[in-house]
């Protein structure tokens, strides 16, 4: 008869070696950097091209994000339609993305059509030309779809939270506005262009069933580029948190919810509390067994999701808490993360909860290193933040061997309610 | 190819196995053939609260995401107007794991007060959260009442109103278990690092024994054949006017669905579909405009959706969208256009595969449909599709009678 009571025995996530599938690196004529990885079932692949073109560089508000948005609207040889009729047409997707420091160019397509698809991205970087009309276009839409956001309170909620920890004129602190979008022009866009796209720093990750004739591909597209490998001149921007630190923001009157964030400035992934960070955060609200979401949601159902994190940032990091909750619960909500926080503070992890965190992550990564995308992703991290090429074994290393003592002194260095702003915007 | 075997156990419970030692994780994968069409119209958003209750204790174990986490283990779940589906990925070290967890909720849940209580007030704030306090956020609740007069795709998953989900009794979450959440209506697929015959002696050792419960015979009220277009005209606090129309199109399984799939990637699906090019590019009437349908079981919905810039009359954006169809109606598409939503078709499949995940979900999915080899031969149904039969299906599923058109006015 079976015992359904008794748990079947598990192997314990540090018995798991992990490994990272090392990339494949090669340097184009131009000294720009491809990294690649030939993995995977299905005949598919993926470039991105990462230039260092984010907001970091840009003189004007939205400058950088509409330069990204509209590469791909007309070249001196094809209009906008003709450019996605083109990709459209092998199945294939061209996205492009802007972040703080990078704005990327990414192309997801069937192996077979990578030598038809490369000319026009190739286009993309040397005959972009901008049109007026299509800025027009965009300026309009994006108006509009911000006056949409507007009405959100998470969405204000988020802006807010970043100006406060590094101020409206740091990158990370920034956030689109009618006024930035009605000045853009044209002329600012194509002198963007040219010196982050056209001679900018770019790298290159490849991820996929690769052809044998990727090199050659890569070199005959883009190896004669006038483009480079690194950056000339360092751009510093100082960070300038303000100085009040609990806002209450009335958004929507009728809302039934508010959005709630509390954050507090945290290093960069260089440092070394960094990875023991990662395991505390874990613990406190960083996935759905966290501490957070057994509490606000599992025992008081106050929100559908409550979830800490740190920031995805190269520079300087922060540590948030983030959630939707019932309009008349949110003060209450409140208390009880500044609860958890003491907790962590003044009383050890057990060692059953550690062991359940510990294996959750294990698991994680293991289940994240499933297939060519997520594996090139994890090196791209690595990369563009210049870290060691052991820094994946040191996190598996942290995972295994951070005790109960290390997570309680983290807490009581970070987790301290003094240090967070309090936002709640409804 | 997705090569995968498949057995019934005697209680019925049926299995899907597919291999792929590329992976170091298994795959769990339970499909409960309910959804929230399933619901009495009373008690709607059931389906879906019973979602969250199924994570609140089974029988012989109290925490099932705990006991999951510990193996090292990640789950989720979804529920539509079709079907309830869990899911889980853990290193294939542990799948017994998976095996002991699943098999004892399918056993039977611990039923307890307070997780009744708690996920009531979680699902209240998930519908708050999606449907209430977001601008159009009640679009769709408006959209089903109007189209659908007698099938129960007329509710959301979510629910008809709150008070549906804050009203439900601990009777009421036993019953919708015991007629529902039993092997003869579940379907099972585990794959990744695991052989067959592995899965099968566990299939039998956690699953075998739990009573078959009855099979759950489906008979629901069908939508009478429409007679005349139906138009709502509302006005809510929203920054811009949105336009949504819709038609009504056979079910999943109709040989016709392969070429409504591709008339909505020929008018809709990405910056060089029909709609945008024509109606954001050229004549900026809209920001942003899609065709789109939800693949539903029974007979759905093709939809036209869009978001006008400011100053564009509605009238003026519907009429606007009449002429395109009508243009579809009279021309039909080119041999290069049809090539083009083939082309996309073959690599979105393609990318769904990529992960073992996916096709766990697909082939439980299509096992439903009746036939889990569908997943490896739907590519020719739509590589069979001809323009004729493109501009045929077009004039006869864009039919005014059977339209349905919502004005959403910004106050």
């Amino acid at each position: 008869m079976l015992n359904r009571k008794i748990a079947p025995p598990i192997k314990d996530a540090v018995e798991f070696e992990l490994s990272l599938k090392p990339y494949d690196k090669y340097v184009l004529k131009n000294g720009v950097e491809v990294y690649a990885v030939n993995a995977g079932a299905e005949e598919v692949l993926q470039v991105e091209w990462v230039f260092w073109a984010g907001n970091w560089y840009e003189e004007k508000n939205m400058l950088a994000p509409s330069v990204n948005f509209l590469l791909k609207n007309g070249t001196r040889q094809k209009n906008a339609f003709e450019i996605n009729e083109h990709f459209d047409y092998y199945g294939a997707s061209l996205g492009r993305a802007c972040y703080n420091e990078t704005a990327t160019i990414n192309l997801q397509c069937l192996t077979k059509h990578l030598g038809i698809l490369l000319p026009v991205v190739r286009e993309l970087l040397t005959d972009a030309v901008f049109p007026e009309q299509e800025l027009q276009l965009y300026q309009q839409n994006s108006r509009q779809r911000l006056e949409v956001n507007l009405k959100k309170n998470d969405f204000v909620a988020n802006r807010l939270i970043d100006e406060y920890l590094f101020g409206f004129d740091h990158p990370y602190g920034r956030y689109s506005r009618f006024e930035d979008l009605a000045v853009l022009n044209r002329d600012e866009i194509q002198e963007f262009y040219k010196r982050y796209y056209q001679q900018g720093k770019c790298m290159i990750f490849v991820a996929g069933r690769l052809p044998v004739n990727l090199y050659e591909l890569m070199e005959g597209n883009f190896g004669d580029l006038p483009l480079h490998a690194t950056q000339p001149g360092e751009i510093i921007h100082k960070v300038h948190p303000a100085s009040e630190k609990k806002y209450r923001i009335s958004n929507d009157p009728n809302g039934v919810q508010g959005a709630i964030r509390l954050a507090r400035h945290f290093p960069n992934r260089h440092h070394p509390d960094f990875l023991g960070a990662q395991i505390l955060n874990t613990v406190f609200g960083g996935f759905f067994g966290a501490r957070l979401m057994n509490n606000i949601r599992e025992d008081k159902g106050y929100t559908y999701g409550i979830y800490s994190y740190l920031q995805n940032h190269i520079q300087d990091s922060a540590w948030l808490v983030s959630t939707e909750a019932g309009r008349d619960v949110c003060e209450a909500t409140i208390t009880e993360v500044y609860k958890e926080m003491e907790l962590l503070r003044t009383e050890l992890v057990d060692e059953e909860e550690l062991m359940l965190v510990r294996n959750y992550l294990i698991g994680s990564i293991l289940g994240d290193l499933d297939g060519p995308f997520h594996i090139i992703s994890r090196w791209k991290t690595i990369i563009l933040n210049e870290l060691k090429e052991d820094f994946f074994y040191k996190t598996i290393e942290t995972i295994k061997t951070t005790s109960a003592e290390d997570i309680q002194k983290l807490a009581e260095k970070y987790l301290r309610p003094e240090d967070f702003y309090e936002l709640v915007v409804v | 190819m997705i090569q995968y075997s498949r057995f019934e156990l005697p209680n019925g419970l049926r299995v899907l196995v597919h291999e792929d030692a590329s992976t170091p994780m298994a795959v769990v994968n339970v499909l409960y053939d309910v959804g929230a069409r399933d619901e009495d119209p009373s008690k709607t958003g059931f389906a879906h609260l019973f979602e969250h209750l199924m994570f609140g204790g089974s029988i012989h174990i109290p925490e099932y995401d705990d006991e999951l986490q510990k193996a090292g283990g990640e789950n989720n779940a979804y529920t539509t107007n079709d079907l309830t589906n869990y899911y889980c990925q853990l290193p294939s070290a542990n799948i017994e794991t998976a095996f002991w967890l699943e098999s004892d909720r399918m056993l039977s849940l611990a039923f307890s007060k307070k997780s009744l209580d708690v996920q009531r007030k979680v699902v209240s704030e998930e519908f708050k959260e999606h449907y209430l306090n977001k601008p159009y956020g009640d679009v769709w609740f408006k959209m089903r009442e109007m189209a659908y007069e007698n099938h129960p795709y007329r509710w959301m998953t979510i629910g008809k109103e709150l008070s549906h989900i804050e009203e439900a009794t601990l009777t009421d979450v036993k019953n919708f278990f015991f007629k529902h959440y039993t092997p003869v209506n579940a379907i099972l697929v585990v794959a990744g690092n695991i052989v067959t015959e592995q899965v099968y002696e566990l299939a039998l050792k956690w699953f075998g024994d739990i009573p078959s419960g009855e099979k759950y015979i489906r008979s629901l009220p069908q939508e009478k054949p429409q007679q005349a277009p139906k138009r709502m005209d509302i006005t809510a606090d929203v920054p811009v006017d949105a336009f949504l129309k819709t038609w009504h199109m056979p079910a999943r399984m109709d040989p016709r669905y392969y070429t409504i799939d591709l008339i909505t990637d020929v008018l809709g699906s990405g910056a060089s579909s029909r709609l945008y090019q024509a109606l954001v590019k050229e004549q900026q009437l809209f920001t942003n405009i899609d065709c789109y349908h939800f693949g539903s079981t029974d007979a759905g919905l093709i939809c036209i959706d869009g978001k006008l810039v400011k100053g564009v009359s509605l009238e003026k954006a519907e009429a606007a969208i009449e002429q395109l169809l009508e243009k579809l109606k009279m021309e039909g598409i080119s041999v290069s256009e049809l090539e083009k939503v083939k082309n996309k078709t073959e690599s979105t499949m393609a990318f769904e595969d990529i992960s073992v995940m996916n096709r766990a979900a697909s082939l439980a999915y299509y096992e439903l449909l009746g036939d889990a080899n569908l997943m490896n031969t739907e590519l020719s149904k739509y590589h069979e599709v001809s323009a004729e039969e493109i501009l045929k299906e077009s004039r006869i599923i864009f039919d005014e009678k059977n339209s349905h058109t919502l004005y959403y006015r910004a106050k």
